[in-house]
């Protein structure tokens, strides 16, 4: 019989954290039970897989060698796909993803929009290899790009390659890779760091986990490039203690690397000293800030200093040190490979390659995306993205977390790169990207974000952690109807302070947030102070809770989920709402499909 | 695992070869084996164990062996689809054990149609 078991299928499972969240595990425990009762254990294989990026979808099963592509699968479907797919070949209509706009199921997974629109460099492994499994990443081309920097070329070419490139840091600051080792290397003090920087902490940002969790090695690779580019031994991979997946597929993947001796002494009998560890992070967003990052992993208080002398002179324990984000290390083997100009064909003129976003938000298709630099935000948000879910209106994204800003209706067609972005008051940020619907007051949004930034200070400078604060009382003031006449002045005057006077990224950028919805929704400011009314229905004091009788449709929807029965209403008459009852819980609004509150 | 060298990484890409092709690599033949009712009835379920066996045996990595529903003709079953790459697709009838083993040797490793055994060569017209 058989000498080794040939799969003739395989059943690729998302295992991220979202899928895992979904249901995953249960899912494949069914798939093994049902496969080894229909005796085809040896016939199909089951493989688990990183983010596949899709996560609204979850939990996501793909089978190859067909590609059909199967969403929200539930433990009890397995019985009828093993029976319909797998044993007769019949493709399951039901759990097919259903797209919108083709009013239809479609089967395969690369004629699905969210997919097809998509190019990926830095998740060219997703969804397509056992992350767990090193011989499956170097099937794809794995440890090639180090083998060939080791063989073929001078740390010098391997940093000219990346200038060449043109690849700038994905962690938000775009600063041109190839140049930061460059200065790195220059320094000859020893030894040298390389750290990677996974302290993702931008709210709705998941990018750098699902790279971590789903493709380690790239990150190991990408790091061992730089290591010899710039003459480093050791390395760190900064993670936080949150990203518990990520830790134990990165822990992993570097013992793996160190037996196959990609990690460690002499690497490939090439001569080339370099080893990994992983520094777990207790989850402060400032320690994202390099030297702050640096003082986390020496062992004390996460705090940036004042620079220079820059990190790449004066680093980790005072020697020279280079750090990159997950992605950036992600886009290496692909730029080793296939040469620096090929990268540099992708993308616009300043702005080179792809940037994975984090779709989240008022947007149908949740999830992890890839797209060229230069893709603009509209197709960002409608091809890929879906648009808006329940017919609902686009209001604004925003873009680049707590430290970036609102891009509103009518400049949805702005470019994705690190200069357009700027441009228009928001940044590349690590790339999350929050999108908001007509439902979402601007006010009460830059309130949440700033909310964030005065929980992260460090409480190093004064106008950060004093200056936040206070905007912040002024946000609260607005939304609970205490606004006054000039506050928005003073909101103005007050974050260009914190922005010039702050001394890290995150204090130059904390009052992003309330500048640019200032500046692109004054007019919802206004109505708050002024009109004591929030446009959006978002803010319960500010509501009021009066039905308006043109628009009553008297369905009686609201009547009928109105906790504290506030609301009279019988067959046939305007809905009334008995204010001595009310609680401003706003169900009635959430509830009524005509917008017949305010 | 010991460690490993460059010859290595090629050797292990070699190896695991078999594993991607089904992951939307590139591949030289399809062989589709129609598993509706009244195929598993037929004995369509040995014809598939015998190409999986031949794969094994000969480690062939770039043959995609699949299965579909009851193409129709449930009075000829087993029948398979052979599509080798840049050839028409070929459907053959009533297949067997031993015919399963020459196809695979002939059409699928060789190229050349068995026409004894084939119903029609090229796919039948979709109506849209």
């Amino acid at each position: 019989m058989c000498a080794s078991p040939y799969y003739r299928l395989q059943i690729m499972m998302c295992a991220g954290t979202g899928c895992i969240a979904s249901g995953s595990l249960d899912v494949r425990q069914a798939f093994e039970r049902e496969l080894t009762k229909r005796n085809l254990q040896n016939e199909v294989q089951i493989v688990m897989t990183g983010c596949n990026g899709f996560c609204a979808m979850g939990p996501l099963v793909v089978v190859y060698p067909d590609g059909v592509f199967y969403n929200q699968v539930k433990p009890e479907h397995v019985p009828l796909i093993v029976e319909e797919h797998i044993l007769k070949g019949r493709v399951l209509e039901k759990l097919l993803f259903k797209d919108e706009k083709a009013k239809g199921r479609v089967p395969l997974m690369k004629d699905i929009g969210f997919f097809g629109l998509q190019r990926l460099i830095v998740l060219r492994n997703r969804g397509l290899i056992d992350a767990e499994n090193i011989d499956e990443y170097i099937a794809r081309d794995g440890y090639a790009g180090l083998a060939k920097a080791l063989t073929e070329m001078t740390p010098e070419q391997v940093i000219e390659e990346v200038k060449t490139s043109g690849l700038r840091g994905r962690g938000g600051g775009g600063f041109p890779t190839g140049l930061k080792w460059e200065e790195c290397r220059r320094y000859d003090n020893f030894p040298k760091y390389t750290i990677c920087n996974g302290d993702e902490g931008d709210p709705g940002a998941f990018m750098d986990r699902s790279v971590m969790e789903g493709d380690p090695h790239s990150v190991l690779e990408g790091m061992a490039i730089s290591g010899y580019g710039i003459g480093a031994e050791q390395g760190y991979i900064y993670v936080r203690a949150e990203y518990p997946l990520a830790i134990q597929r990165l822990q992993k993947a570097i013992e793996d690397a160190r037996s196959y001796g990609l990690l460690g002494r002499n690497i490939l009998g090439k001569g080339f000293d370099f080893d990994i560890a992983i520094a777990p992070g207790a989850g402060a967003f400032v320690c994202g800030e390099s030297t702050a990052l640096m003082y986390s992993i020496e062992g004390r208080r996460g705090m940036p200093r004042i620079k220079p002398p820059r990190s790449a002179e004066a680093g980790l324990w005072n020697q020279p040190t280079n750090l990159n984000n997950v992605e950036t290390f992600a886009n290496l083997n692909p730029i080793i490979l296939n040469g620096g100009e090929w990268f540099a064909s992708i993308g616009t003129e300043n702005s080179k390659g792809t940037k994975v976003f984090a779709l989240t938000g008022a947007v149908t298709n949740v999830g992890l995306v890839e797209v060229p630099m230069g893709t603009t935000l509209s197709s960002l948000i409608f091809d890929i993205g879906g648009g808006i879910p329940k017919k609902r209106k686009f209001k604004a994204a925003q873009i680049g977390g707590p430290s970036g800003g609102c891009i509103p209706l009518g400049m949805e067609d702005v470019e994705i790169d690190y200069e357009s972005l700027q441009g228009v008051g928001a940044m590349m940020g690590s790339g999350g990207v929050v999108v908001m619907d007509e439902m979402t007051c601007m006010v009460d949004t830059a309130r949440f974000f700033t909310n964030f930034s005065v929980d992260e200070s460090c409480g190093k400078c004064t106008p950060c952690r004093e200056g936040l604060k206070v905007m912040f009382d002024k946000l609260t003031d607005i939304v609970e109807g205490r606004g006054q006449e000039g506050d928005v002045e003073f909101l103005i005057e007050l974050g260009h302070h914190i922005n010039n006077t702050s001394h890290c990224g995150l204090g130059k950028s904390a009052a992003n947030p309330v500048l640019s919805t200032i500046r692109y929704f004054r007019d919802e400011y206004d109505a708050h102070i002024r009109d004591k009314h929030c446009p959006a229905l978002v803010c319960p004091d500010l509501i009021d809770f009066e039905v308006i009788e043109e628009k009553c449709k008297m369905c009686g929807m609201c009547f009928k989920n109105c906790p504290s029965n506030a609301i009279v209403w019988e067959k046939k008459k305007v809905a009334w709402i008995d204010k001595s009852k009310c609680t401003r819980c706003r169900t009635c609004i959430m509830n009524c499909k005509f917008g017949a509150i305010r | 695992m010991p460690r490993i060298s460059i010859e290595d990484l090629k050797k292990i890409k070699e190896e695991q070869k078999g594993k991607m092709v089904l992951r939307g690599g590139s591949h030289r033949a399809k062989v589709t084996v129609h598993m509706g009712t009244c195929g598993i009835a037929a004995g369509a379920r040995e014809v598939m164990n015998v190409f999986r066996e031949l794969i094994a045996e000969k480690g062939i990595q770039d043959v995609i062996l699949t299965n579909s529903g009851c193409a129709g003709l449930c009075a000829k079953e087993p029948m398979i689809t052979v599509e080798v790459v840049d050839l028409a697709p070929v459907k053959y009838v009533q297949v067997d054990k031993e015919k399963a083993r020459k196809i695979f040797e002939e059409h699928v490793l060789g190229g050349r149609v068995l026409e004894d055994y084939a119903l029609a060569i090229g796919s039948e017209t979709m109506a849209v």
